[in-house]
């Protein structure tokens, strides 16, 4: 009774400290002398409401280039990481692709794989060889969160104790089937909150194929900003970015801490 | 050699070690070890941390290649190396003191996962096989429980059923019970007689004395890696032969088997 | 004969606008440096009344690089407009340059009262006080956009034409309508790509860039067929950026009416009804039209698209 009572009293406390702080910037920076300027020229409700279905409309570019990269990144990373670790010797040459593979994707700046892929590569006129915009941004950012996502299902198969690989292939598991049912269950429930993040940058990133001249979301508020020199449209931008990204951040929350509850609550 | 008690060894060893060594960098950890085990028969491994007995365990489940030396399983030659030693494996059964249970399954899924997928029994048939064993070592209300929510002791008895699993000839076990709080340690034992009394091969490295006298059929002191003495639990631990022995055991007396570890 | 006297006619105007600087140039000098600008400006736009971001000087601003025929003669010397193909604003030459300096004059400054400074296209219509007095970077005079800013009087009027290169699918086109099926880019922030939605209407949805440099480039790779900018700097492209360039047509101005460029000026700034005032005046004297010839390429010789 007690416990619920003072659970009841923190959460008052909370929301009154809330609000309190939330009333004091309001007012600080609504009394702020440059405010009415920063209002009209940021959260303009009519530069809101008709920008809106434009930059909705061009955020479906985005949405497609995100789940196509996703799809093909997680195998992708998969296959990567699995590379690295293999230790037998005859497979050398794999993990030292591998390697270079993550050290060079890692560490290229993805503006500029980007251009070098979508402007230099098309230019080569090659035949066969797509120079669509939308092709190129998705093979940039294969490119390179494969190699983000590998490092994080590395670092999720080597914090595995050896213990349990030993203890699978005691059981007569293969080498495989020890990483298909043991390791990689257990890697991969861990690498969920890191491998979010990666998506959340990846799905920020989805802005980079404007460069190559794509109009997706930030490319039509900056047409709409130019034209009318005003630059809600990039607040309404940032709206719909942030309406996907932070529930799938606090789904994973809701996943990480269910998970610990499953493992940890016991038998049922 | 091989004292009968209440049940019939077979002739025909099950599991036989011919002159394995093992070395890790310069240190020789086995030196020329020969062992045989017969069917039903159970065999006490005792000695000092670091005189082999782990590692012998390790090498007969073909976990680490040897040396020198041949292992016979069933008097068919085995190895590490061999490209068949997964399924060589799955033959012998080995619990390791650290339980390296799947944290990610429950129990039951623990026990059914190598039959699944390393034997290939379908799923019903595999969880039927694993609650059989659960029942058997007094687990059948924990199957679905996480490891993360099982006494040391309960955990222990999955990883017994699971290393049984897959009905191997030979239980290989590793100090099982040194990891234990003292009182859960009564209760592995006592599954450990229930299988020794049902008919398990079992090769045992242990410091529990009492217990390696109660349900060996026979005892070995290592010491550096070689064995010093065996023969029945009585000649051991009544009149050992060996100098060598008679001053373990005269240690063990006097500060406990814990201080051994 | 007749290549000829073109050719002569060509020497007589450039010859005539010379002429006519001097003699403005004689005119201010006769003035002297107190400066009595031309009586057609108001006693409130006297120099020493002007509200100014540094007294005395005139701070004008561009982005950053400035091309030609915008800005010309290089940039030698200079520190901020530094790098290839990029002209130092201070030079006084291409037609922006040239008007930048003929308002200056106007206005009552010196050429060493001349302050240039580099402002982007963002931070021109950004919230918040200026650093510059005038900004002069082709920005089209638009009613929603004078929301955040203040427009002067256009000083240069605008068509927009179509450049594409050697053996794309709009290489020969005569027609708005053989455009249609065209893939088309536009630099952001231009009129170019309402003209492209406006007037051509293509099926493809146009390709937007961040600079012309990227839409070139864009272009050379096959990723679109043509660019959409205004005339003189589809010129440019041809001329210095494209090999195999061509000029397809200049495109009819949208709904008839007359897009303009404009200065761009502080929002309500007490500025600007003075430069909107020397920018008629110039119009009026014949100086815009001058200094069109002398730096913009003949117009005439990109054919209207119907």
């Amino acid at each position: 009774m007690t416990a619920a009572r003072s659970a009841r009293k923190g959460t008052l406390v909370a929301v009154v400290s809330t609000l309190f702080v939330a009333t004091l910037l309001a007012i600080a920076i609504g009394s702020s002398p440059s405010w009415p300027l920063v209002q009209k020229a940021f959260f303009d409700g009519t530069y809101f409401s008709t920008s809106l279905p434009d930059v909705v409309g061009a955020f479906f570019i985005n949405i497609q280039l995100f789940v196509l990269a996703e799809i093909l990144i997680l195998p992708i990373g998969l296959l990567i990481a699995l590379a690295r670790s293999i230790t037998n010797p005859a497979f050398a040459p794999l993990r030292i692709f591998a390697t270079i593979y993550t050290d060079f994707f890692r560490g290229v700046p993805s503006i500029l794989l980007i251009y070098v892929l979508g402007f230099g590569v098309p230019a080569l006129r090659l035949p066969g060889v797509p120079k669509e915009p939308f092709f190129w941004a998705l093979v940039t950012l294969v490119l390179i969160y494969s190699a983000y996502v590998s490092e994080v299902y590395r670092a999720g198969i080597e914090s595995i104790h050896p213990s349990q690989e030993r203890a699978a292939r005691a059981l007569g598991l293969t080498r495989f089937q020890a990483l298909r049912f043991v390791v990689l269950p257990q890697a991969l429930r861990r690498v969920v909150p890191p491998l979010l993040n990666d998506f959340i940058g990846l799905q920020k990133d989805t802005a980079l194929v404007s460069i190559l001249g794509v109009v997706e979301a930030f490319k039509q508020a900056q047409i709409l900003k130019s034209a009318n020199f005003n630059f809600t449209p990039l607040m309404t931008t940032a709206l719909i970015f942030l309406v996907i990204t932070i529930p799938m951040t606090r789904l994973v929350d809701r996943l990480a801490a269910k998970d610990r509850a499953a493992q940890q609550g016991g038998a049922r | 050699m091989a004292r009968v008690k209440a049940k019939r060894i077979a002739a025909a060893p099950v599991l036989e070690l011919r002159g394995v060594s093992k070395r890790y960098g310069r240190a020789l950890v086995l030196d020329k070890i020969d062992l045989t085990l017969a069917e039903h028969e159970v065999v006490c491994l005792i000695g000092a941390s670091g005189s082999g007995k782990s590692t012998l365990l390790r090498c007969a489940d073909l976990l680490e290649p040897i040396d020198a030396g041949s292992i016979a399983l069933d008097g068919r030659a085995v190895s590490a190396d061999d490209r068949d030693a997964d399924e060589t494996r799955r033959q012998l059964g080995i619990v390791f003191q650290g339980f390296s249970l799947f944290p990610h399954l429950t129990a039951l899924e623990n026990v059914a996962l190598a039959p699944r997928v390393a034997l290939g029994l379908t799923p019903t048939a595999a969880e039927k096989r694993a609650r059989a064993l659960l029942k058997q070592l007094g687990l059948a209300a924990k199957a679905n429980a996480y490891p993360d929510s099982l006494s040391g002791g309960q955990q222990q008895r999955v990883a017994i059923a699971r290393a049984l699993a897959t009905e191997p000839k030979v239980l290989l076990l590793d100090e099982i019970t040194s990891a234990l709080d003292p009182v859960l340690v009564a209760d592995v034992l006592e599954a450990l007689r229930a299988l020794a009394k049902g008919g398990a091969t079992m090769l045992i490295a242990t410091h529990e004395m009492a217990f390696a006298a109660d349900v060996a059929d026979r005892i070995c002191y290592l010491e550096g890696g070689r064995i010093i003495e065996q023969g029945s639990p009585e000649k051991i631990f009544g009149a050992p032969r060996d100098a060598r022995t008679r001053a373990f055991l005269k240690r063990v007396r006097s500060v406990g088997a814990s201080a051994l570890r | 004969m007749s290549t000829t006297r073109s050719r002569i006619a060509i020497g007589q105007t450039t010859r005539m606008a010379v002429v006519v600087m001097a003699m403005a140039m004689f005119l201010a000098a006769c003035g002297g440096s107190a400066a009595s600008p031309s009586a057609s400006l108001d006693a409130s736009c006297a120099k020493d009344k002007l509200a100014l971001k540094t007294a005395g000087k005139l701070t004008l601003s561009t982005d950053n690089p400035a091309y030609s025929p915008w800005f010309q003669g290089g940039n030698e010397g200079a520190t901020v407009w530094t790098g290839d193909y990029n002209n130092d604003p201070a030079k006084g030459q291409g037609y922006e340059g040239a008007v930048a300096y003929a308002v200056a004059e106007k206005l009552g400054f010196a050429t060493a009262d001349v302050v240039w400074i580099h402002t982007t296209f963002d931070a021109s219509f950004a919230p918040g006080a200026k650093d510059f007095d005038l900004f002069l970077n082709q920005v089209s005079i638009k009613a929603e956009r004078a929301e955040a800013i203040d427009f002067s009087s256009g000083y240069y009027d605008v068509a927009q034409g179509v450049v594409t290169i050697e053996g794309s699918p709009i290489a020969g086109a005569t027609s708005i309508a053989e455009l249609k099926t065209a893939k088309l880019g536009a630099q952001i922030g231009t009129t170019s790509l309402d003209a492209i939605n406006n007037v051509i209407k293509p099926d493809t949805e146009a390709a937007v860039f961040n600079t012309n440099d990227e839409a070139v480039a864009a272009l050379n790779g096959g990723i679109i067929d043509g660019i959409v900018t205004d005339v003189p700097t589809a010129f440019y492209m041809r001329d210095a950026q494209l090999t195999g360039g061509i000029i397809v047509g200049q495109l009819p101005s949208e709904g008839g009416v007359q897009e303009q460029f404009g200065i761009v000026l502080e929002k309500d700034s007490a500025l600007t009804a003075c430069v909107s005032a020397v920018v008629d005046a110039l119009k009026a004297d014949g100086t815009l039209a001058a200094l069109l010839t002398e730096w913009i390429a003949d117009k005439a010789s990109a054919p209207v698209l119907k």
